[in-house]
């Protein structure tokens, strides 16, 4: 954190300064290790092992802050007898249909009652709705969610901690000891987390067990716990709650699925649930359609939902450029980001382009992502040539932060907005000017079309006002239509006031309210001096200017505080209203001990413990009985390339992670396996606090460039005498898939660890450089490979295999026949390492 | 003070700053330096554009230029504070390697040559329009599906949420769903 987010950091120091501990579990030595009061360097992609054991450790110590844990989590939930877990099947859960790689989930559901996720997979599991899941409040029901736990976790040991993660038992014990104390009733702990714990084959899983741990700790709702994401993009969070997903509509609405979902009833009829505030989906739904085809969407034509694209499985990036070498898609626009540099295999990525009719880059220079075709890596080792690559390119150039007005949502779900200080000079134009015009010469083009399938361009409300010279398009009136407007056109105030039979429209309903008044909340800056630790009046957070998600969990089930010095939100019984230092997240007039109505539905559903207020059964799910696609509960699985055997269990891998067979892709040998000992050591990526990303904000910026110029590998000293490297020579490091070169850092902040009693080493490699701009490196992500979680596709490029030995590659086909070399010498196929 | 005989350093060493680092070593010329945040036309208020943490920043405008950009004392965020790549921010906006010309490839070219951009949008709306024609389907595998996978977008996670919101929009009425960003990056 102090390496990548170092300003966000000040806060952990100031915590630290006021007492708190500060615990630090990385790989390798960082500036954030330097400040923290433990650092716990372990075997990348192991963290389950870990936070497993930490959850056993609080579940057989009877630690579990019980009255939290009771009431307002899954705990005493009774699961369906079918369900079998990885205890009773060694390493899978009930349901694995391993030729088709896809779990049934249908054995994972509550006793009697399918519930439908709030996330995730969304769709109701199948069997007879309208069942009310049955509750054991000892918690000794041998199929409630607590026993379930309790079983899952036992073989999550320090033993096994000291033997998978290489920690050894009395770091462990300390790191137990820290948590606990620090958690319950007086206080709360804190886990702040970035990609490091996503980008696995079992990335999702790895935030799942921190948040089993965090709800059985009581750290959910409350002031000072949570599970933070610290994101990396300055409105990452923004382009996920108003999507450039695949899977995604504005609000996190599912897109629709083709066959299920061929109307609009059909679609809300298939995640809707009848309690919490998914329960209104329908009215989200019918605003945003407003929103996007004005009049055209009516009740009579189902609101215009036929105008939806369907979905037919995934569609991610990944799967984009499998795609495209299969010359399916065929146009690509490229908006701010360089996938030859910053997604995983840019091989695969360069290659994918090459097939393209053409390509748009929109950025501030001329990153790698625009150039592959003249000078990247594969025309060196001559598969591609450029006079044999049709592909048109088109540059524009951006403009920046600064020259437009528009919102940034940062990592706290807070949107701030920033004001234009001068207009973009040249042909430099915002992404609201290019998208903006291009829809309209777009619509101009296809005006007078009486083709059914030009109807919805033709359809969409897109007349935003523009201003000054070059023809902005107003980036208010944008936020406007997102805020959405009521029967009357006024400005709403919140996302309750949305309505189903189309008066209002709604662009994303969680931001409903940031224009509430007619006023931009995300521009206002009352300074921070002046207000609450809160800070409310500064930009406006979703939903609803609330800056705590379920601070109801605050409060115990009777309103009061857990304790005075954790206050947030609290009943007030002389106003019969919830209130406090924030914006209660719960229906503020249903009272503590509130036993909803027969037949009640929606936010009035919601008892008055339901903290969690998404969720159709109201409780944090500790077992997550639908909505993930590879298991209710988190199990150890190594990484795709791995040098060590699983000890959890007989099951290697994640068996529905997804994987390639192809040529440019392959994976390692299994561990143990003939040719396993060509790959012995674990790497991994990450971000230096100097470049940015892909580099496509750093590696053009002198300062940054000079204070980060080139590429490096970090390794022990130990690592550096094994394999005869030198500090600040050259290392050619190489992977089932390719070979890269950097600059040798040898450092003791890279530590050898004991893994199943004997060494592993770790190589560090930072993901910023390329072949283009002032500074200058190999890129990592060459190396890694496209093994990729299969919740939310993201790629394993936090811990694969590779050798590394002295010395600068090869260049030209020379570089090639090096990978070739290894793949022999490993025995590689295409289909090595592919089984589920 | 130039030019008098009470400027000489000595005389100021000897008369208020007999350990010479003070007035004594001040030349006139670094006495004649004012901040560049000082006299401008106007301060933009703004946020740091690399991470999520959302760092205020004020941007300094003098004569239709960027003079400066500082950390915003305001923001309950930052408190001022900028970290390294955010105080690269002047540099990052107002450096020369920015480019400001829309640049075209032809296919099976060997260099980039300038383009109007103009017709540069012109040319991509026609591009668009073509190859959604060209790759529309209304069913696949008997299930409806009113979309294109002949047209793909990356990025949108260093972009405002008011961009985000016009390129899912357009994208979704063209029909086109292959759209992604940083998020699993």
């Amino acid at each position: 954190m102090a390496e990548c987010h170092p300003v966000g950091f000040q806060w952990v120091m100031e915590a630290k300064a006021r007492g708190a501990t500060v615990i630090h579990v990385d790989p390798r030595f960082s500036r954030t290790s330097a400040l923290a009061d433990l650092h716990v360097p372990l075997r990348a992609g192991t963290d389950i092992v870990l936070l497993g054991a930490i959850v056993n450790h609080v579940l057989s110590t009877g630690k579990d802050f019980r009255d939290y844990v009771l009431h307002y989590t899954n705990a005493a939930t009774i699961v369906s007898e079918e369900f079998a877990d990885t205890e009773d099947l060694d390493g899978i859960f009930s349901g694995l249909i391993a030729d088709e790689r896809r779990y049934d989930p249908a054995s994972w559901s509550y006793a009697g009652a399918p519930t439908p996720a709030a996330a995730g997979a969304r769709a109701w599991p199948t069997g007879a709705r309208g069942g009310t899941a049955e509750t054991d409040p000892t918690l000794s029901h041998p199929r409630c969610v607590f026993q379930i736990l309790r079983r899952h976790f036992s073989r999550y040991t320090p033993e096994m901690v000291e033997e998978v993660c290489g920690i050894p038992r009395e770091h462990f014990a300390k790191l137990c000891a820290a948590l606990v104390e620090n958690s319950g009733r007086e206080r709360t702990t804190a886990f702040c987390y970035a990609v490091g714990w996503t980008q696995h084959t079992v990335g999702v899983q790895y935030i799942r067990t921190a948040a089993i741990l965090q709800l059985l700790l009581g750290n959910i709702g409350r002031p000072g716990g949570g599970i933070i994401a610290l994101r990396g993009h300055a409105s990452i969070q923004g382009s996920t709650d108003i999507p450039t997903l695949f899977d995604l509509l504005p609000g996190y609405l599912p897109m629709p699925q083709a066959g299920a979902h061929d109307s609009l009833s059909a679609y809300v009829a298939s995640f809707v649930p009848e309690k919490g505030y998914w329960a209104d989906a329908r009215a989200y739904t019918v605003s945003l359609l407003k929103a996007w085809w004005g009049d055209a969407a009516r009740a009579e034509n189902d609101f215009c939902f036929d105008y939806l694209p369907r979905l037919t499985g995934s569609h991610g990036t990944y799967e984009t450029v499998l795609a495209q070498l299969a010359g399916e898609c065929r146009g690509y626009f490229l908006v701010g980001e360089n996938p030859a540099v910053g997604s995983a295999n840019g091989r695969l990525q360069r290659l994918a382009m090459a097939k393209l009719d053409w390509l748009v880059v929109r950025d501030f220079s001329l990153i790698e992502s625009a150039t592959w075709w003249k000078d990247g890596p594969e025309i060196e080792t001559g598969e591609l040539s450029t006079e044999e690559i049709a592909t048109e390119v088109f540059f524009f150039p951006a403009a920046a932060h600064t020259e437009k007005d528009g919102s940034f949502t940062n990592t706290q779900r807070m949107l701030q907005w920033h004001h234009a200080a001068v207009v973009p000079s040249g042909d430099r134009r915002s992404d609201l000017w290019f998208y903006y015009h291009l829809g309209r010469r777009i619509r101009d083009k296809l005006a007078g079309s009486t083709d059914e399938r030009d109807r919805p361009v033709l359809d969409l409300t897109w007349d935003y006002p523009t201003h000054g010279p070059l023809e902005e398009p107003s980036a208010e009136a944008v936020l406007a239509e997102i805020n959405g407007t009521d029967a009357d056109g006024n400005p709403l105030a919140s996302f309750g006031a949305l309505a189903a039979d189309g008066s209002t429209s709604c662009g994303c309903w969680i931001y409903a309210g940031v224009y509430a008044g007619g006023v931009n909340q995300a521009a206002r800056r009352r300074p921070g001096r002046e207000q609450g630790h809160l800070a409310p009046e500064w930009g406006w957070a979703w939903p609803a200017n609330r800056r705590v998600l379920y601070n109801r969990a605050s409060a115990d089930p009777e309103g009061h505080p857990w304790s005075g010095r954790k206050a947030l939100v609290w009943w007030d019984s002389d106003t019969g209203r919830w209130t406090g230092h924030d914006v209660p997240d719960f229906p503020a007039t249903t009272p503590p001990g509130a036993t909803p109505p027969e037949g009640a539905r929606g936010a009035g559903a919601l008892g008055g413990d339901d903290a969690f207020t998404m969720q159709a059964d109201g409780k944090a799910w500790l077992f997550a009985p639908s909505g993930l696609v590879d298991g209710p509960l988190p199990a150890h699985y190594e990484p795709q390339d791995s040098p060590f055997a699983n000890r959890l269990y007989a099951q290697l891998h994640n068996p529905v992670r997804q994987v390639l067979r192809r040529r440019e892709s392959r994976y390692g040998p299994d561990p143990g396996a003939p040719g396993s000992e060509v790959f012995p050591y674990v790497a991994t990526t990450y971000r230096l606090t100097e470049h940015h990303t892909a580099g496509g904000m750093s590696r053009w910026v002198p300062y940054l460039s000079e204070l980060q110029p080139e590429m490096f590998c970090e390794v022990s000293p130990q690592l550096a005498a094994e394999r005869g490297l030198t500090h600040g020579g050259y290392a050619t490091i190489v992977s089932p898939r390719a070979a890269i070169e950097a600059r040798v850092l040898v450092t003791e902040r890279m530590r050898p660890l004991t893994v199943q009693g004997r060494p592993c080493h770790q190589v560090g490699l930072p993901y910023h450089f390329g072949p283009n701009g002032l500074v200058t490196g190999d890129a990592a992500n060459e190396l890694a490979g496209l093994s990729l979680d299969p919740n939310v596709h993201i790629q394993e490029v936090k811990a694969f295999t590779v050798d590394i030995v002295p010395g600068r590659r090869p260049r030209g086909p020379a570089l090639l026949a090096l990978v070739d070399d290894y793949q022999r010498r490993a025995d590689l196929s295409d289909e090595t390492g592919t089984a589920p | 003070m130039p030019g008098t005989v009470r400027s000489w350093p000595v005389l100021r060493q000897w008369r208020r700053d007999p350990s010479a680092r003070g007035v004594a070593a001040r030349s006139a010329r670094t006495g004649d330096r004012v901040a560049r945040t000082r006299d401008v036309d106007r301060v933009a208020k703004s946020v740091c554009p690399y991470c999520a943490v959302g760092c205020g920043q004020d941007i300094y405008v003098k004569g239709g230029r960027i003079v400066q950009i500082e950390g915003d004392a305001d923001s309950p965020v930052s408190r001022g504070r900028l970290c390294p790549k955010g105080a690269a921010t002047l540099q990052l906006t107002t450096g020369e390697n920015r480019l400001s010309k829309v640049l075209y490839r032809r296919p099976h070219a060997s260099a980039f040559e300038e383009l109007d951009l103009d017709t540069a949008m012109d040319m991509v709306a026609d591009r668009v329009v073509a190859t959604r024609r060209a790759t529309f389907a209304w069913e696949d595998e008997g299930r409806r599906v009113r979309r294109t996978m002949g047209i793909a977008s990356l990025g949108g996670a260093t972009l405002d949420n008011e961009e985000n919101y016009l390129m899912k929009k357009l994208y979704t009425a063209l029909g086109a769903l292959q759209i992604e960003n940083q998020a699993r990056i």
